[in-house]
């Protein structure tokens, strides 16, 4: 795959080329989290990055940080090539991407408070010459997001899912990063919390010019905050677009498959609408399928889907799908008429 | 809940205070510290004043534990002896806190061949009984009070060791490790201010545990004649020669144990409470205990 350098101008802060991660397993054949995905996050855009569970979406984030190590392939940030740094050269770069983790509880050391888990980017990078300095800096990132200055001396035991995710953010920010990688930031929230959270992630990209990276398990997740987003199936990205564009005309049929697992707020249309049900599960990212890896749950497969590998191809302005009968397919699923396939 | 603002250690000691066991462990270690710093001059007679008179006495006004089969007073040498066993249970667990806990971090930390190498090596030192170990030592560096420290540090060196890596090996899959990398931490500062505060507790109570057993291989090993050398006065050595006169002086043994049962109880309350009171989810030991039941 190329990177997708045809869709508009921008800088970039940051880039992954043809990348790949596997992970090997005693005795068998490495598995292939990430297998090939190119990808290009622009200066003040969010990108979303979606997937079901296994299709290697974090582990792309946490490529992008090197916190894993690549296999094959470039992790580009801020044009410099990062792929080949060492653990020690890559502490400057921690300031210049951020991370923000799926489980705030995990991701915060429940022995400290929360105003030292915020403060630490601040002492890692020396970015406070004094404690009151630094004391100052997180009073203010916590009011950044939405919380009071004076939980800073609490623990993240004292706090609730949704504050814990705030002082995650908080420290994501301490920084001043370029980028901002979100591993899922709402899934493990309750429903009113996740409004909470993507209209405080809306916010502070609008107030501070933030550059998300944005990964999600359901395309609903993305709609509203992403410029652009890219679908991951089994280690490679099958489509990329608008979210216009993908909720609008899906080229892909996994694209398709995914829009229709969203439920519609209207009873009427949720009773007679069509949904595409995948049947199977995922295979095994150890021994991915040959030709198109979604082949063997597509209600669409051709004979030569076995053959050859689709490349992302262009299939609108700034749209692009990895499979051969891209349209065609998603036209086909979704025709009210179409007889074939297990979609009702 | 009533909230505590301040800090964690603050907060952990202010805990403590309401936790009856534990203010009778503190207290005791106090006396014992208090007894250990100047127990020659609360001696109220010479610990090697002999009196051939005066030999195998119960215990009376004039000596309130007795005196053993060369005429000493036995007080005397309890308040005496206190010092040796704090010394070697503080100064071996010292060493075995300080060589295990480093080696168990590295081992846990860096894995692979790090981890093969050190680990292998407190296996051979665990393979020994304890004693035998400890009594291999004291004969290749001499018999004495310091050689026994060492000795005994050794002997538990591959406890602390294994306590730490287990706790490491742990740890370090936890999602706050992952951030703390993200945010670009070095590797010292993430042992030092995120593996290490989140093994503390089995770390305490491993400790509270070694002072005691520190204690008793001590006595054992004074009696082989390894550790402290007569007449010096030490409880184990004390409580093995009273052995032979349990049945016409049983205070030449029950003094000496009382002091060692004393010392063992209150370092064992006192690691209880700990542990329970520096997880900053809790906020009194009482709670603590109440919450585990």
């Amino acid at each position: 795959m190329t990177a997708d350098a045809a869709i508009g101008p921008g800088e970039t802060v940051a880039e992954l080329a043809d990348l790949k991660v596997w992970f090997p397993v005693p005795g068998g054949a490495p598995v292939r989290a990430v297998d090939g995905v190119s990808l290009r996050v622009r200066r003040g855009e969010t990108l979303g990055l979606v997937g079901e569970s296994g299709s290697g979406k974090s582990t792309t984030g946490l490529a992008l940080l090197r916190l894993v190590d690549p296999t094959a392939g470039v992790v580009r940030v801020d044009g410099q090539d990062v792929t080949r740094w060492s653990r020690r050269r890559l502490r400057g770069l921690r300031r210049r991407v951020a991370m923000v983790f799926q489980d705030p509880q995990a991701s915060l050391d429940p022995r400290r408070t929360i105003g030292a888990s915020v403060a630490e980017p601040l002492v890692v990078h020396r970015l406070a010459d004094t404690a009151a300095a630094r004391r100052r800096r997180v009073a203010e990132l916590l009011e950044m997001v939405g919380l009071r200055a004076d939980l800073a001396d609490r623990h993240p035991h004292e706090l609730s899912g949704g504050q814990r995710q705030r002082v995650g953010i908080a420290r994501a920010l301490a920084g001043e990063p370029d980028l901002i990688v979100l591993d899922e930031p709402i899934a493990s929230l309750d429903l009113s919390v996740q409004a909470q959270i993507m209209n405080l992630l809306r916010g502070l990209q609008r107030d501070l010019g933030l550059t998300y990276l944005f990964i999600a398990h359901d395309l609903a997740a993305v709609e509203h905050l992403s410029d652009r987003v890219a679908v991951m199936y089994l280690g490679r990205i099958v489509e990329t677009g608008t979210p216009e564009q993908l909720y609008g005309e899906p080229a892909h049929p996994y694209t398709a498959a995914l829009l229709s697992a969203i439920p519609v707020a209207d009873p009427r249309v949720e009773r007679h609408r069509r949904r595409i049900i995948l049947s199977g599960d995922v295979p095994s990212p150890a021994d991915p399928p040959s030709g198109c890896r979604f082949r063997t749950r597509c209600p669409q497969a051709r004979p030569d889907c076995a053959e050859v590998d689709p490349a992302l191809v262009e299939v609108a302005a700034g749209q692009r799908a990895a499979c051969r009968y891209a349209g065609e397919a998603v036209r086909a699923m979704r025709a009210p008429t179409a007889g074939e396939g297990p979609g009702r | 809940m009533s909230g505590h603002p301040d800090g964690t250690p603050r907060r952990a000691l202010s805990a403590l205070r309401h936790d009856p066991p534990a203010v009778a462990g503190t207290v005791v270690l106090l006396l014992l510290l208090v007894v250990g710093v100047a127990g020659r001059w609360l001696a109220p007679a010479g610990v090697n004043d002999v009196d051939v008179d005066g030999m195998l006495r119960p215990p009376s006004p004039d000596h309130p534990f007795g005196t053993d089969e060369l005429g000493r007073d036995v007080l005397s040498r309890v308040l005496v002896a206190a010092r040796v066993s704090l010394e070697v249970g503080l100064v071996s667990v010292g060493i075995a806190l300080l060589v295990g806990v480093t080696v168990g971090l590295l081992a846990g930390w860096y894995r692979g061949w790090v981890d093969n190498v050190l680990m292998r090596g407190m296996d051979v030192l665990f393979a020994f009984p304890v004693l035998l170990l400890a009594v291999a030592i004291v004969a290749v560096l001499g018999p004495g009070l310091l050689t026994a420290m060492v000795a005994i540090g050794v002997v538990y060196t591959p406890i602390f060791a294994r306590v730490t890596r287990a706790g490491v090996l742990s740890v370090r899959e936890q999602v706050f490790v992952r951030a703390a990398v993200s945010i670009g931490a070095s590797d010292a500062r993430i042992v030092r201010r995120h593996v290490l505060p989140n093994i503390a507790a089995p770390l305490i109570v491993q400790t509270s545990l070694s002072l005691a057993f520190a204690i008793l291989s001590e006595a054992a090993l004074s009696f082989l004649g390894l550790g402290i050398q007569p007449p010096d006065p030490a409880w184990g050595r004390m409580l093995y020669d009273g052995r032979g006169f349990v049945t016409e002086a049983w205070w030449l043994g029950v003094f000496p144990g009382a002091a060692i049962f004393l010392t063992v109880l209150a370092f064992n309350l006192v690691g209880d409470a700990l542990r329970d009171v520096l997880d900053p989810r809790q906020l009194t030991v009482g709670e603590a205990r109440r919450s585990r039941a």
